[in-house]
């Protein structure tokens, strides 16, 4: 025992010898940034270069050309429809939630996260059954699906916006004779402008790029993942077509998202908030008490019936499958079961392997990023690690697929893993990067004056102060790699590498599966993710 | 044994030079005071030394060895920052242990050490407290305490006492002086308190946009400012435009705007030049105007406001020439002689008077305060 205490110690101390040395640095930051352009970065737009003369073909191709453009189309209606639709409404609730303190709204809190939580294909099937009675599948289900699924993202960041914001500000407005409504709408709104920009592109791309939930409730309509998911699995499409199609709109998709986001997060900070006309008799009504407490109801009124109780619906069917013998076969892991438990395993393993590759690699781009060391060219790298979130997942694993796929040797499950890694390393570099920031430079300044090494101070003092950060950005990666459809849908091509998603949709979208096991399968699915999610949350708690 | 040099040091950040050519000695056991304005440099002058930064040119020498490839955790040299980044995750204790553990202390020993700090800190009684939880005096022995058990005999303060309330600021000056004093600390102390650094300093420096303008005992600064910006930035100033009006072997005369003319003991500068004489606040003598005096630097004005400062009075006047003066008074001299309103003579001693160059850029502008 103490032999080995004193082996462990004796190779910190070498660790952290070696981690003042310039060489070693270097190896560790640059070994980051070759991980991030190989593995992350690079593959995808190479992917796409590689096949872009296969485009050719769909020119002959007129009906096939004009599905594609209108999905393309539809796919930015969808996107902006959503963003802007649920920023509107989610506001609101927001406020509601960082300003009142009652134990409703700290019930309502606590609801916010669920459809965040449950995977998106278990998520559409749920939508699909609640609506079902009043709508088809359409361009509405889809919107009223995304609308629930994006909401929570909002709220959260908005929440999280209100809660630092200092309400000096909108108290001295107040003292100076404004109306409520008129202080938060010229002095809140406009200071909470960078909150509100970031949260409109996150519920953007979160559109642009669901899959898994979106296919199942589209019926006739068609946006851009949901157009590739089908040309993948479509039987009456010859492979040089398909190929070239797959890679006209993949890349269409691609750059238009890119070019659309850059062009939003540089001028929507220029965008004026109408902050120097005041209506005082309109504003003083919509701030009267009555008025406040229409918005609050209203607000929790389309939270409950849009977003909580379609994503909650499972819940039913699922009973019915507990007691009707469903679960009993399911255990017993008889056909279809044993594929349902093999894919299980396939996503929790991919799951947990993209997440612990991340945070290996991703730690030292994040100092990186946090730290500005790569001087003028920090903002360059910050840009490119932000990419892989921007872009739509299943364009993402079509072009990786296109990448790795000339590798004949590497197994399909190491390019299911890699584009894993690829839609997910974003999150975790950049909450982690973010949390790096937030700590004053002076501190690690001070520690390394009072004799600590570099990597005593990252082990010391960085790491206990980003601690939550850090294994929240790692729930985060965790959760969306164990939830993503597109880009698994674009890469598995043997039922063999199946993630449990893929599968799902397929069951929920095929004849010959029942609703009870349909219904089982999503509620497992629920179930697991949930019992994980928890297991990581305690097991954080614990390391406190 | 801890000394310091500073020799053509250079540091800029893209095309801004926060530190110009500068050059400095610091002795074993000095106690160094820098004064500047806002953004002349104090800071990075002092990240400099610690090695938190790397000088474009210029050497930097601890102990007269080179050190500008020497990291930050080699130097021993204490650095605590202006608010000073304690670290708020671990306990009082833990903060001033992680010096001596970083450093490869055993650790019983560097407990021990850490808990004798704090002892003559008088902090020990809160060893398990968290940074947040002290009150800002505590915070501020803390940081000290932490600089001391690293074993660090330089101590690099950065306005240690710009976060704490005026009382607690001048009863813990001498505190501080006392300490390094009893550890045989070298210590440079970076302020923009101007009594503050005059009554710590062995040596003063007057730092000015990346330059030292001028260093020297507080009292040689005092009495003998090289420049106006000095005269003006330690300790309240009078200053007058003129030009020499006439000079001999002992002195010269200097006609002041629309007139008057005052004698210096300054024959340095040649009769038609264009000068600025300076007088402290409290060189200078109100006079009651109730019999007629007579002799040289004789002024007559009116006063056009009394504040009452506690122990000083100041009295602003508005000379017949226009120009206008200062003066400080001890209250007990003066209190209730004279109001606002009143016309009365001020009388100036020649020995008091200091001459300095016009300024190329005029009066004004070298009495900003930047």
């Amino acid at each position: 025992m103490r032999s080995r205490t004193t082996f462990a110690s004796s190779l910190s101390r070498i660790m952290d010898d070696l981690s003042s040395k310039n060489s070693i640095k270097y190896i560790v930051y640059s070994s980051s940034i070759i991980f991030f352009l190989s593995l992350i970065f690079l593959p995808p737009i190479i992917g796409i270069l590689e096949n872009i003369s296969s485009i050719d073909v769909i020119f002959q191709d007129p009906l096939l050309l004009s599905r594609a453009n209108a999905a393309i189309l539809q796919s930015f209606i969808m996107a902006f429809a959503v963003a802007l639709l649920d920023l509107i409404a989610a506001l609101p609730l927001a406020w509601l939630i960082a300003r009142s303190r009652t134990r409703f709204v700290h019930f309502i809190d606590t609801l916010v996260d669920i459809p965040f939580l449950i995977p998106t294909a278990a998520l559409g099937y749920s939508a699909l059954l609640f609506w079902s009675p009043l709508t088809q599948p359409g361009f509405l289900l889809v919107f009223l699906l995304q609308f629930a699924f994006s909401y929570p993202v909002i709220v959260r960041v908005m929440v999280g916006e209100l809660l630092n914001y200092k309400e000096v500000y909108e108290v001295a407005a107040r003292t100076l004779g404004a109306n409520p409504f008129t202080a938060v709408r010229t002095i809140t709104l406009p200071l909470l402008k960078p909150g509100v920009i970031a949260s409109f592109l996150l519920a953007l791309a979160r559109s642009l790029s669901e899959t898994g939930a979106t296919v199942r409730v589209a019926g006739l309509w068609e946006n851009g993942p949901v157009f590739i998911f089908r040309v993948l699995d479509a039987v009456d499409i010859p492979p040089y077509l398909k190929n070239g199609v797959l890679v006209y709109v993949s890349s269409i998709l691609m750059l238009t998202s890119v070019i659309l986001f850059f062009l939003i997060s540089l001028l929507a900070p220029k965008l004026r908030f109408p902050v120097k006309f005041v209506f005082p008799g309109i504003e003083r009504r919509l701030s009267s008490p009555s008025a406040v407490k229409f918005r609050d109801i209203l607000a929790s009124l389309i939270f409950l019936f849009i977003v909580i109780f379609p994503s909650l619906f499972i819940v039913l069917p699922v009973m019915n499958a507990l007691f009707d013998g469903t679960l009993n076969i399911a255990l017993t892991g008889l056909d279809p079961w044993d594929k349902y438990w093999r894919t299980m395993l396939n996503s929790y393993s991919i799951s947990l392997l993209a997440t612990l590759l991340n945070i290996g690699f991703g730690l030292p781009a994040a100092v990186l990023i946090a730290r500005r060391k790569l001087g003028k060219a920090t903002p360059v790298f910050k840009a490119l690690v932000s990419v892989p979130i921007i872009i739509p997942s299943i364009t993402l694993g079509y072009s990786l697929r296109l990448f790795w796929g000339r590798y004949g040797f590497l197994h399909e499950y190491w390019i299911l893993l890699f584009s894993h890694m690829a839609i997910t390393y974003t999150y975790f570099v950049e909450s982690m990067a973010a949390a790096i920031e937030s700590i004053p430079i002076e501190i690690e300044e001070v520690a390394s004056t009072l004799g600590a090494k570099p990597l005593i101070i990252f082990r010391r003092i960085t790491l206990p102060l980003t601690k939550y950060s850090a294994f929240s950005g790692a729930i985060l990666v965790f959760t969306r790699a164990l939830g993503e459809t597109g880009a698994a849908k674009a890469v598995a091509r043997t039922q063999e590498c199946w993630t449990l998603p893929i599968l799902l949709v397929n069951w929920i979208l095929s004849e010959a599966t029942t609703a009870s096991q349909k219904a089982l399968g999503a509620g497992l699915y629920i179930a697991f993710s949930f019992v994980s999610l928890l297991a990581l949350r305690l097991l954080t708690r614990r390391t406190k | 044994m801890p000394s310091i040099k500073l020799v053509n040091v250079t540091k800029s950040y893209g095309n801004v030079t926060a530190i110009k050519n500068l050059s400095l000695n610091v002795d074993d056991g000095e106690y160094v005071c820098v004064l500047g304005p806002t953004g002349s440099g104090k800071t990075t002058l002092l990240k400099l030394i610690a090695g938190i930064i790397k000088p474009d040119k210029g050497e930097i020498y601890i102990d007269n060895k080179l050190v500008n490839n020497v990291s930050p955790q080699e130097r021993n040299v204490a650095y605590v920052p202006q608010y000073y980044a304690l670290f708020p995750h671990l306990r009082v204790i833990d903060n001033v242990a992680f010096g001596p553990l970083s450093r490869g202390v055993r650790r019983e020993d560097a407990y021990e050490i850490s808990m004798k700090t704090l002892e003559m800190m008088r902090l020990s009684w809160r060893a398990d407290s968290f940074p947040h939880e002290l009150s800002g005096g505590m915070q501020q022995r803390l940081a000290l305490a932490r600089g001391l058990a690293s074993g660090a005999k330089i101590l690099l303060l950065d306005e240690p006492l710009g976060a704490l309330d005026a009382r607690l600021r001048v009863e813990l000056r001498f505190k501080l002086k006392d300490m390094a004093e009893r550890n045989k600390l070298t210590v440079i102390h970076v302020t923009h308190d101007q009594e503050e650094a005059m009554s710590l300093a062995d040596k003063l420096v007057i730092l000015r946009n990346g330059e030292i303008i001028q260093e020297g005992s507080p009292s040689h600064i005092y009495n003998e400012p090289a420049s106006i910006f000095v005269a003006h930035f330690v300790g309240g100033a009078n200053f007058f435009e003129g030009f020499v009006a006439e000079k001999d072997e002992y002195g010269s005369w200097i006609q002041l705007r629309n007139g008057p003319l005052l004698r210096v003991n300054d024959a340095t500068r040649p009769v038609g030049e264009k000068v600025v004489v300076m007088v402290r606040e409290e060189k200078t003598e109100i006079l009651k105007m109730v019999k007629r005096v007579e002799g040289i630097n004789l002024l007559t004005g009116r006063i056009e406001d009394i504040r009452f400062l506690g122990n000083f009075i100041s009295y602003s006047i508005l000379l017949d020439n226009g120009d206008k003066i200062v003066s400080r008074t001890p209250t007990i001299a003066s209190i209730g002689r004279f109001k606002i309103g009143e016309r009365v003579y001020v009388r100036l001693n020649a020995e008091d008077l200091k001459i300095f160059s016009y300024p190329s850029h005029g009066l004004y502008k070298e009495l900003e305060v930047i």
